[in-house]
């Protein structure tokens, strides 16, 4: 088992009148090398499950698991670092950081890290060259279309060379035949045994054939399985 | 050791291109911090090399100087005196000087006039000043005209002017001799401006002083190092004053720079909120943010340094010259020698790169402990 929530509940605002539980008793288990999809409507708590599970917020109660590890208690810099060398995440939005390069973009998760800079951006290279836009290497990200930013997103996602390719809605802002490129990027992916951990409600998503299990959710808990 | 380095080069590397990134607005902050740093910088370097200027040409001073005072007025000393401190123990060398002030109506300005101890221009002759040239376009030869304490009109003919060398003692200085300077000042023959007494062995000044004050009671007994201790107490009041008047500039800075630098737009907030999404620790942004501050401050420092130094040293302070220099309408016009105090060079490195970074660390930890999953929301 890679990942584990055993009773994972994550209330915003707590004790103040806007107070808003986003996730409520979840026990979920995340195999390794498998392709995991999280599916439910908007605002049921997908995205909350997606940054607890990638340490980027920690629990309100519960435990959360990693490769046997309880990181849910960890300080903030320990939590960082699992964070940087487990997941690699893929944005909704994107979010590259504007007015630096595609390539700075892809490097900057390593930085911290302490890589040689000449042998990091060859690595980088690499991956943009085998995602097809190493031609875009130089161009500031906002000169790229929807497809090469998608294509840089998922280049920097694996920078660190992560177990976990994590992925918020990855297909919201792509048309059909780019969602499809990007679930062929994650069956590539899962065959060199990436875990694949998608939350997303697209059908084109949920019912891939590289899918191995779909996890239902609505109200912030766990419905079921769908696959 | 070597993971350290390149964690701080390739941040450092990041940190530039975020500064290029918004370079309209770093540019700004850059150009008013180099502002101020030059002018504090212009203020320390001219204060401090005028200062030196003085003590280097004061060292040929006399070591006590004996004057008479009158109803607590500088009044001409009898030549009796002279012979009344000659025995005292200790006192090698002794003179009485000539000197005094005229004003001249034709410039509106005051000379200094001066009978030198050796080498006096013959009567009817002068030397003088560059600023008394300057001001009277004067060519060798010239006459000028001098009032006598009599009311007559005394021609005087301007033989020599001194060198630029020596502008901040002698720009308003006319060198003549005895009966001229006893005709213009209407000064007795037996009567002297003040006594210049030279002493054997420095350790007994205090000693001849307290004689020769014992000895004539009407006299003001005036030490070289009191004269040094009066130049750095003008030059620094002086340079104080002008700092406090920068000091509103200071605070105009440090608002701008907490505005400017401290103010994070939704758009760096978000930026931060990705690196830390991307696995940056709180650690590596504010070490990006101090990268940042340090770019723009030391930038700014030393530049701001640098054109201060051409302004003092090379430009001949156009800006404050005539707030620092004197109170003469002859201002001296000389190139200071270069001459900066590491003291007050790290003191305004710590008036300016310090608030900086204070207005600057805080507001950026700020933003650098947001929840790395604001950018999911």
């Amino acid at each position: 088992m890679l990942i584990e929530l055993r009773d994972v509940r994550k209330v915003f605002h707590q004790g103040k009148p806007n107070e808003f539980v986003a996730v409520q008793g979840v026990n979920l288990w995340i195999e390794a090398c498998r392709a995991t999809v999280i599916k439910g409507p908007s605002g049921s708590g997908k995205t909350t499950l997606l940054s607890l599970v990638g340490c980027m917020t920690r629990p309100t109660s519960g435990r959360i698991e990693i490769l046997g590890r309880e990181v849910s208690s960890l300080p903030e810099r320990f939590l960082t670092g699992v964070r940087r060398e487990t997941f690699g995440f893929i944005f909704q939005h994107f979010n590259l950081v504007k007015g630096i390069t595609a390539l700075e973009n892809v490097m900057l998760p390593a930085y911290p890290s302490g890589e040689n800079h000449a042998a990091l951006k060859r690595r980088a290279l690499d991956l943009l060259d085998h995602f097809a836009v190493a031609a875009k290497a130089q161009s500031k990200v906002e000169k790229l279309s929807g497809g090469e930013a998608q294509r840089v997103t998922i280049a920097r996602a694996l920078i660190n060379d992560p177990f976990v390719i994590v992925a918020d809605e990855p297909t919201a802002h792509l048309d059909t035949r780019l969602a499809q490129e990007f679930m062929e990027t994650m069956a590539r992916l899962k065959e060199q045994r990436k875990t694949i951990l998608i939350a997303s409600h697209d059908p084109i998503v949920c019912d891939s054939p590289i899918v191995d299990r779909v996890v239902l959710i609505r109200d912030g808990r766990v419905e079921g399985e769908a696959r | 050791m070597a993971k350290g380095f390149d964690r701080q080069k390739n941040i450092l590397d990041f940190t530039l291109s975020s500064l290029l990134r918004r370079k309209w607005k770093n540019l700004a902050l850059a150009s008013v911090y180099t502002l101020v740093v030059f002018l504090l910088a212009s203020v320390m370097f001219f204060s401090y090399a005028i200062k030196r200027e003085a003590s280097i040409l004061l060292a040929n001073a006399p070591e006590i100087t004996v004057q008479r005072l009158l109803a607590g007025r500088h009044s001409p000393v009898p030549l009796a005196y002279l012979d009344r401190i000659k025995d005292i123990a200790g006192v090698q060398a002794i003179r009485g000087r000539l000197w005094g002030y005229y004003f001249d109506p034709v410039v509106g300005a005051n000379y200094t006039l001066v009978v030198p101890e050796s080498g006096a221009p013959e009567n009817g002759t002068i030397r003088v000043g560059a600023g008394v040239a300057r001001a009277r376009s004067l060519l060798a030869g010239d006459m000028i005209e001098f009032k006598t304490a009599a009311g007559d009109i005394l021609e005087l003919e301007a033989r020599e002017f001194f060198s630029a060398d020596s502008e901040l003692v002698s720009s308003d200085l006319v060198l003549l001799s005895a009966d001229d300077f006893l005709a213009i000042s209407g000064g007795a023959a037996d009567m002297v401006t003040d006594i210049a007494v030279g002493v054997r062995n420095p350790r007994e000044l205090a000693t001849v002083a307290e004689k020769i004050a014992a000895r004539l009671p009407d006299t003001r007994v005036i030490l070289r190092e009191e004269i040094l201790r009066t130049y750095d107490a003008v030059f620094n009041w002086r340079g104080g004053l002008l700092v406090i008047i920068l000091a509103g500039a200071m605070l105009a800075f440090i608002i701008l720079a907490w505005e400017k630098a401290s103010g994070l737009g939704p758009e760096e907030r978000r930026e931060i909120g990705i690196l830390k999404a991307i696995g940056w620790e709180t650690s590596d942004v504010l070490l990006m943010k101090f990268w940042e501050g340090m770019a723009v401050s030391l930038s700014s420092f030393f530049f701001g340094l640098l054109l201060a130094y051409i302004h003092v040293f090379t430009a001949g302070s156009g800006l404050f010259a005539p707030v620092l220099k004197g109170w003469s309408v002859l201002l001296p016009e000389f190139r200071l020698v270069p001459y900066i105090d590491a003291a007050q060079v790290a003191a305004l490195f710590f008036l300016t790169v310090v608030p900086y970074s204070v207005a600057t660390i805080i507001p950026a930890w700020r933003a650098s402990i947001v929840d790395p999953d604001s950018v999911m929301r």
